[in-house]
């Protein structure tokens, strides 16, 4: 293959893989703080782009975007309070079933508000035709815009946790949520919190997203999957490990499309899936024991 | 207190039978005509225009008196592209509501399925799907207004000829109507000197198509041909001009609603395809046949509606008018005889062109009934050869 | 002989239906009536995997997709009826003659054969997802379930042979004791009462097993696995058993309905499907039969006749959210002595 292909092929598969890890990042701040899996991380996506294409009809556009940012955030939390909060010791099975039934009521929820069109936001930078070579590779301002903002979340959700009391007390409830509570941690508005963020840079990957692959009300069940596979391939609840395999899953599927006829192209993040789950469900990075201890 | 109890039940009960009998006769007195359209789900962009359309049609109809004097009652049925919806509501239309003609469904996939319930229900079925598996067998019951795939295929070959672009890459989804085009450009390539170097479907839900055009790209193709319904239709336009390339990208007749071209922006400058003539009616010269009832419609729909009209909105338009003017002429809503009526239409105007229907022909449009098309300054026109 | 009560009140509750329809002319609403039953199938058999033996499956729809296509592929084949295997094979009842719209003979695979070939494949591919997934819990075999479904919807929607987009169609009716599986109006009464007949064999079998050493096995496993397991019960192996008639019930379910619509569709592989199937367990009450039964009944016929409009998949959420939250046990509960919340 020559090397502007192959290139070609890396810059598209480090795009989608950012935010491949940007979604299970979403998804291991939720099980961090909870155990739960949020199945309705996708439509977190989705909605900001939705919403941020309604409010850029008046504002401009990052104001547009940090609304839309804002608004998810509101919903996220909403979501907590509503459906979650006041569950008492829940067993997974039905928490399981009750965010899919979430994720699917903000979907129709989103069809009715919206309708069924197809909406893109503008190009953050640039239009629908701007393309700048790299290395002989043309790749698009936007994946650009992707990758730049997927790189400053990881970073400011590593600094958040590392520095911040919120976000330290975030990381007590994932080791044990107990003793966090024992040492006064009101770990009930921590969940809420943490629905909130997962919501946020949810939103955020989405409005970034949306002009490069536009925004349509039911797309956000294939996004949850494929961060749902980044996510487990790195390791539930590891964060680090999720941006590796979020950029290897993209990388994958980039390449295979020139092996493979293209419709084959989710098949293979679903085989991947499946064959994670059945081998090493404790991840590429995850030690064999941290999953047995896990409660299920 | 039994007493005022027992009087109002009775007064309840003779109301209801009151309205019931008021309902089954104010039934009796409408033409019923059923539809099934993908206002929702996947296939939106072409059920939810023709939905409004044929909403807008019948209360026209109504204002003016009716059809034979009766008020005409649209029975419509949201299938959400599913086939299995449309087969149970196509039952549902046939034998319960006993519908004299069922107008839809939007996509190929639908209309297959249910061509053998109608046809076995002697029920008129005239379909806005494009495949022509729709009516090629022809079965006695079963028409389609919109054009075929061969026809479009045979104007892109066309163009492409004449300019003497033979090596082309195609890409289509992966639904019904992508694969009949797939399959039409694909017979039609050896005659017309046309080498396709490299075919590829992809999903219709697809995201990000920088990858398979990549491919295309590398094989040097002097020209892009893309055959789908879906958004997917302006991503390969902009993922065209994000990687760089600049050979021109041809569309099949499924690009006719201007929202694809607010979609792709500026990529869209120069795709041509072959279309209907309803996207360009004020081009039209004075006295073409077609040019009236196009401006009309687009007036009305979009003073109605608030959007521009797009060519699926044109082929639930044209399933009813025929269907009407098959009333009239029949004078009677006896199916076989409104069917036979359709069979005689000739030299009918709709959106998608004349149409001649006769017993071995249920589509009744030809070559003629395409122009073809480009974008300027982000607005459909005619390409002037 | 108690524990079959209820099935003989379900047999009187089938025939005065349709009865009632016929006497009140509204003989159509067997059409929904049909094809619900035979999406009750796949939940009876969700609701022996859910509530007895305790495993979540988001994936039931690939199931009964893989059942209905290869029904449908192997029936619609276009043989070449002059050659001496085909003619060989036709002798023995496996290939079978078909008419379609045009009067044009075809030779493709008998309906019956293809259903046992159907069975077969569901079985087959039930067994080797089976065995990995049974070892899964929680999330992972949520999520490994989903997958699943998911794959299957994918490889349907993108292979050639299976009709992509657009699925399969005409498949021929099924031939049963000289009445006939299929959607015209004619067979519409048979259909009902075969569908229906499908319905009360298969709770015949799983009222048994409940009430037989497997079924105790299964209830200890969900009471509790590791206590089963200390007590000598072969806990995988029970739970494998019960994924894999899981599976086969909506195999055959799938195998049913494809021959009464004449084809299938990759949406009868959606994820949406298999949501529908586990709310209308749960609904009904996890390890409830009959609630699974009614609420199958009722949910998928509304549904059918589109009362729902454009807000069908939303119903079903709120109504899985509402149950889940309000009703862990389901709507129809059962008094169950020491039943506890469990995984």
């Amino acid at each position: 293959m020559p090397l502007e292909q192959l290139l070609q092929y890396f810059f598209a598969g480090i795009t989608e893989g950012a935010i491949y890890a940007i979604i299970a990042i979403g998804f291991n701040i939720i099980y961090n703080t909870t155990g739960i899996i949020n199945f309705a991380q996708g439509e977190f996506l989705v909605l900001g782009a939705m919403i941020a294409t309604s409010l850029a009809g008046v504002l401009p556009l990052p104001l547009a975007v940090a609304g839309a940012v804002a608004a998810t955030m509101a919903v996220g939390a909403l979501v907590d309070l509503v459906f979650i909060r006041w569950l008492d010791s829940p067993s997974v099975l039905r928490l399981v079933v009750i965010t899919i039934g979430v994720s699917i009521l903000l979907r129709e929820g989103m069809l009715h508000a919206w309708d069924e069109k197809v909406r893109a936001l503008r190009h953050f930078t640039g239009s629908e035709i701007s393309s700048v070579r790299i290395l002989g590779a043309h790749i698009a301002p936007q994946a650009l815009w992707v990758l730049g903002i997927a790189g400053v979340i990881v970073a400011a959700l590593a600094l958040f946790f590392r520095y911040t009391l919120a976000g330290r007390a975030m990381r007590a409830c994932a080791a044990n949520r107990t003793a966090a509570r024992l040492c006064g941690i009101k770990t009930r508005r921590l969940v809420t919190l943490s629905f909130c963020l997962s919501a946020g840079i949810g939103a955020l990957a989405g409005c970034a997203l949306s002009p490069l692959t536009q925004t349509q009300y039911d797309m956000g069940a294939s996004l949850a999957i494929k961060g749902f596979t980044v996510a487990i391939l790195g390791g539930l609840g590891n964060s680090t490990a999720a941006v590796a395999a979020g950029l290897m899953l993209g990388l994958l599927e980039a390449f295979s499309v020139s092996l493979l006829p293209l419709a084959y192209k989710d098949a293979v993040s679903l085989t991947v899936l499946l064959a994670i789950l059945f081998v090493r469900p404790g991840g590429l990075f995850g030690r064999r024991e941290s999953q047995r201890l896990k409660e299920f | 207190m039994s007493r005022p109890r027992g009087w109002f039940r009775v007064l309840a009960v003779t109301l209801v039978l009151m309205l019931a009998a008021f309902l089954a006769v104010a039934q009796k007195n409408t033409i019923k005509i059923g539809a099934i359209l993908a206002v929702t789900g996947p296939a939106s962009n072409l059920g939810a225009p023709e939905a409004k359309t044929l909403q807008m049609l019948v209360e026209q109809t109504n204002a003016a008196g009716g059809l034979l004097g009766r008020q005409v009652e649209l029975v419509l049925k949201d299938s959400g592209a599913s086939p299995e919806k449309a087969l149970s509501f196509a039952r549902q239309l046939i034998e319960e509501e006993e519908v004299l003609a069922i107008l839809g469904p939007s996509t190929s996939g639908e209309s297959l399925k249910i061509k053998d319930v109608c046809q076995e229900g002697q029920t008129i079925l005239l379909s806005c799907a494009a495949a022509e598996a729709i009516v090629n067998p022809v079965a006695k019951w079963v028409f389609k207004t919109p054009q075929n795939d061969a026809f479009a295929t045979l104007w892109i070959y066309g163009y492409l000829k004449e300019r003497g672009l033979t090596r082309i890459g195609v890409v289509a989804s992966n639904t019904g109507f992508g694969n009949g085009g797939m399959a039409q450009l694909q017979k039609y390539a050896p005659e017309n000197g046309i080498q396709i170097l490299i075919a590829e479907a992809y999903d219709k839900d697809a995201t990000d198509l920088t990858s398979v055009l990549t491919k295309l790209k590398a094989r040097e193709v002097q020209a892009v041909v893309n055959w789908s319904i879906e958004p997917a239709q302006s991503l390969v336009a902009k993922n065209m001009r994000q990687l760089g390339m600049t050979v021109p990208l041809l569309q099949s007749h499924g690009f006719g609603n201007i929202r694809y071209v607010e979609a792709a922006g500026q990529a869209a400058e120069g795709i041509v395809f072959p279309c209907g003539r309803l996207l360009v009616a004020d081009a039209l010269p004075a006295g073409h046949p077609q040019k009236t009832l196009l401006l009309d419609y687009k007036k009305k729909y979009e003073d109605r509606f608030g959007e521009e009209v797009s060519t699926f909105g044109g082929h639930a338009y044209d399933a009813y008018t025929i269907l009407a003017e098959a009333v009239r002429r029949a004078g009677s809503v006896e199916p076989a005889k409104v069917r036979d009526a359709i069979e005689g239409l000739k030299g009918f105007a709709g959106t998608a062109g004349i149409f001649n229907f006769s017993p071995t022909d249920h589509n009744g449009l030809d070559m003629s009934s395409f122009e073809m098309l480009t974008v300027k300054g982000g607005k459909f026109v005619l390409l002037k050869p | 002989m108690r524990r079959y009560l209820p099935l003989a009140v379900v047999g009187l509750a089938v025939v005065g239906l349709q009865l009632a329809l016929q006497a009140a002319g509204t003989v159509y609403y067997l059409t929904q009536l049909t094809m619900a039953a035979f999406y009750c199938l796949v939940s009876i058999g969700l609701c022996l995997l859910m509530g007895y033996a305790g495993q979540l499956s988001l994936g039931q729809a690939g199931f009964f997709a893989i059942g209905g296509y290869v029904s449908a592929v192997l029936t619609t084949l276009k043989l070449d009826a002059a050659e001496p295997a085909a003619r060989l094979l036709s002798s023995l009842g496996i290939l079978a003659e078909r008419r379609d719209a045009y009067e044009n003979f075809l030779l493709g695979v008998s309906p019956w054969a293809a259903l046992l070939a159907a069975v077969l494949v569901t079985g087959l591919v039930a067994l080797l997802v089976g065995l990995p997934v049974i070892r899964l819990k929680g999330h992972y075999l949520a999520m490994a379930t989903l997958g699943f479904g998911l794959i299957v919807f994918r490889v349907v929607l993108g292979t050639r042979l299976l009709g992509q987009a657009d699925g399969i169609g005409g498949v021929p009716p099924l031939p049963l004791l000289g009445l006939q599986v299929s959607g015209g109006r004619a067979h519409r009464v048979e259909s009902y009462y075969v569908a229906w007949a499908l319905v009360l064999a298969a709770l015949f079998l799983a009222v048994n097993l409940i009430h037989s050493r497997v079924g105790r096995a299964l209830r200890s496993i969900h009471g509790g696995e590791e206590a089963a397991g200390a007590l000598g019960v072969d806990t995988a192996r029970y739970k494998l058993a019960t994924f894999i008639t899981g599976a086969v019930l909506a195999g055959v379910a799938g195998a049913f309905l494809t021959h009464y619509n004449g084809g299938i569709g990759p949406s009868e592989a959606s994820s949406m499907k298999s949501v529908r199937y586990v709310a209308i367990v749960a609904v009904g009450g996890m390890d409830n039969l009959w609630g699974t039964l009614l609420a199958g009944a009722l949910l998928n016929f509304i549904s059918l006749r589109g009362y729902l409009g454009s807000y069908d998949d939303a119903f079903f959420a709120v109504i899985l959210i509402a149950v889940m939250l309000f009703f862990p046990d389901g709507l129809l509960r059962r008094a169950r002595v020491g039943r506890r919340e469990g995984g």
